[in-house]
C-alpha cells in the first residue's frame, strides 16, 4: 500500500473519530497553549520581530517581490484544494495566475495576474476539510507555528502531501523534471513568515498594547478568519449573534 | 489575515473619528460623512494630538452605541449581574473603549475611503459596505459597518467587520476568556480593565 493511500485512510479514520463536531471555541489544553503562546511571544520578540524590522527597512520593490514570490508558490497548494472543493472557476483562475506570474511575472516576483483581475485566494487542506463539513475540533497553539485547531493542524500535515512544491522539495520527488531540497521549502516558508510578520508590525504591536487578554483576542481572530475562508465569504460573523442581542 | 490585522488600526480610528457635527440619518450617507470627516480631522496638521483625542472621544460618545457594545461584549453574564456591578462595568467599559481606540489612533496614516452599498438586514440593523482603497503600501481592505437603526433619525455604529473579522466579537471573546478562566468572577474583569485604564 502506498504512502498516499495510508495517509488518506488514516486521515479519514482520524477525522471521523476525533469528535470534530466540537466547537472550536473549546480549548484542547488551555494552560499548555497559554504557555506555548508565551514562548511564541518570546521567540517573536527575540528573533522574528527583529528580523521583520530589518526586512521592513528593505526597499519596497524587494519586499513586495518577496511577498509576491511566496504567495505565487502558495498557489501550487491552492489549485488542488480548489479542485477538491469543486471550485472549478477559482481553480482555473489560480492556475492562470500561477502561470502568468511565473512567466511574465518573472518567477512570481511580480504579480501581473492581479492586474488582469485574476483572483488568487489561498486555500489549504484545513479549509477543504472545513468545506466538506468537518468541524474545527478544539483549539490549541503550536510552538513557532501559532494558533490552530485539530482539523487545521491535521490539514497542515496533509498540505505537505497535496502541495506540489512540498512534493518536489521535502518529499524528494521529481515533477516535470523539477526537484528541490528541504532548504528550498523551509526558505520559502520562512520568507513568507517574515513577510507576514513585517506587514503586521504596527498592527500586532497595537493589538498587544490594547488587549487585556491577547491570547483570547488572537484566538478569536484566528477562528473568525478560518470560518470566513472556509465559507469563501467576506464575513464570518453571525447575524444571529446580534439578532439575539436585544438591547 | 494580513489585510485583516492591517486594517485594525485604521478602522478603529474611523470608529472614533468624527466631530460634533450631526450626520445624515441614512446609514450609507452617515458612514460616508463620518469617515470623510474623520479623515479630514486626522490629516489636519494644525490640530494637536491632544485635541484630536478630545474630538475623537466626543464623537465616539455621539456616534458609537457604547452602552450596547459594552453589554454585547460582556456576553450572557450580563443577565445575572446585579445592578451595581452592571453600572460599574458600563463606566469601566466606556473608559476602556475610549482609551484603546485613542491609542490605536496614533498609528493611523492617511487613507482613501469609499462607501459601496448598504444592506438593510432588519428594522434595527443595516450593514454598510465600504473599502479602503489600495495604495502602494497596502492592498484594498473591505470593511462592513453594523449600524443600529432602531431610531431611524439617529443611527449608531455597533460593530465593524474588517475583512470578515468582527471587532465586537473579538472583544466579546476576549472578555469571555477572562471570565471563563476565573469562574465568571466579574471583579477579575474589573481589575483587568482598571489596570488597562490606569496604565
Amino acid at each position: 500500500m502506498s504512502l498516499k493511500k495510508i495517509f488518506i485512510i488514516s486521515a479519514s479514520i482520524f477525522l471521523m473519530t476525533t469528535g470534530l463536531k466540537a466547537e472550536a471555541e473549546k480549548e484542547c489544553f488551555e494552560n499548555v497553549s497559554r504557555g506555548i503562546f508565551k514562548f511564541n511571544k518570546s521567540f517573536d520578540k527575540a528573533i522574528l520581530r527583529p528580523i521583520a524590522a530589518g526586512y521592513n527597512k528593505l526597499p519596497d520593490p524587494i519586499k513586495k517581490g518577496t511577498g509576491n514570490f511566496t504567495s505565487n508558490i502558495g498557489t501550487l497548494l491552492t489549485v488542488p484544494n480548489h479542485v477538491m472543493q469543486g471550485n472549478w472557476q477559482l481553480a482555473g483562475e489560480s492556475s492562470a495566475s500561477f502561470l502568468i506570474n511565473s512567466t511574465i511575472g518573472v518567477f512570481g516576483f511580480a504579480n501581473p495576474a492581479a492586474k488582469m483581475g485574476l483572483k488568487n485566494q489561498q486555500e489549504d487542506v484545513g479549509q477543504t476539510l472545513g468545506a466538506y463539513g468537518f468541524g474545527a475540533g478544539c483549539y490549541f497553539v503550536l510552538p513557532i507555528l501559532g494558533p490552530t485547531t485539530v482539523r487545521d493542524s491535521f490539514g497542515m500535515v496533509a498540505d505537505t502531501f497535496v502541495d506540489p512544491f512540498a512534493h518536489v522539495t521535502i518529499r524528494n520527488h521529481e515533477l516535470l523534471s523539477i526537484s528541490g531540497s528541504d532548504i528550498d521549502y523551509y526558505s520559502v516558508k520562512g520568507a513568507g513568515a517574515i513577510d507576514f510578520r513585517a506587514n503586521n508590525m504596527t498592527n500586532l504591536d497595537s493589538l498587544e498594547k490594547n488587549s487585556i487578554d491577547m491570547y483570547a483576542a488572537l484566538k478569536s481572530l484566528y477562528l473568525q478568519n478560518m470560518e470566513k475562508k472556509i465559507g469563501n465569504t467576506f464575513s464570518s460573523e453571525s447575524e444571529d449573534d446580534w439578532s439575539e442581542f436585544n438591547k | 489575515m494580513r489585510k485583516l490585522i492591517n486594517s485594525l488600526v485604521f478602522v478603529t480610528f474611523i470608529l472614533t473619528s468624527s466631530n460634533s457635527f450631526s450626520y445624515n440619518s441614512d446609514p450609507k450617507i452617515f458612514i460616508d460623512e463620518l469617515v470623510n470627516d474623520a479623515i479630514k480631522i486626522l490629516s489636519d496638521k494644525n490640530i494637536s494630538k491632544a485635541n484630536k483625542n478630545k474630538k475623537i472621544e466626543a464623537i465616539t460618545l455621539e456616534n458609537v452605541d457604547i452602552n450596547a457594545l459594552g453589554m454585547y461584549t460582556l456576553g450572557s453574564i450580563r443577565k445575572t449581574l446585579d445592578q451595581n456591578s452592571l453600572e460599574k462595568y458600563k463606566i469601566l467599559f466606556k473608559k476602556y473603549l475610549l482609551k484603546s481606540l485613542t491609542s490605536r489612533l496614533t498609528d493611523y496614516s492617511e487613507q482613501r475611503f469609499e462607501v459601496i452599498s448598504a444592506d438593510q438586514k432588519s428594522e434595527t440593523y443595516t450593514i454598510v459596505s465600504s473599502k479602503i482603497l489600495e495604495n502602494s503600501s497596502q492592498p484594498e481592505i473591505k470593511i462592513n459597518w453594523r449600524v443600529y437603526t432602531k431610531d431611524p433619525a439617529r443611527p449608531l455604529i455597533r460593530d465593524l467587520i474588517v475583512e470578515g473579522l468582527s471587532l465586537a466579537k473579538t472583544q466579546k471573546e476576549e472578555f469571555s476568556s477572562i471570565l471563563n478562566s476565573n469562574n465568571n468572577d466579574i471583579n477579575i474583569l474589573f481589575l483587568k480593565l482598571e489596570k488597562f485604564i490606569n496604565n
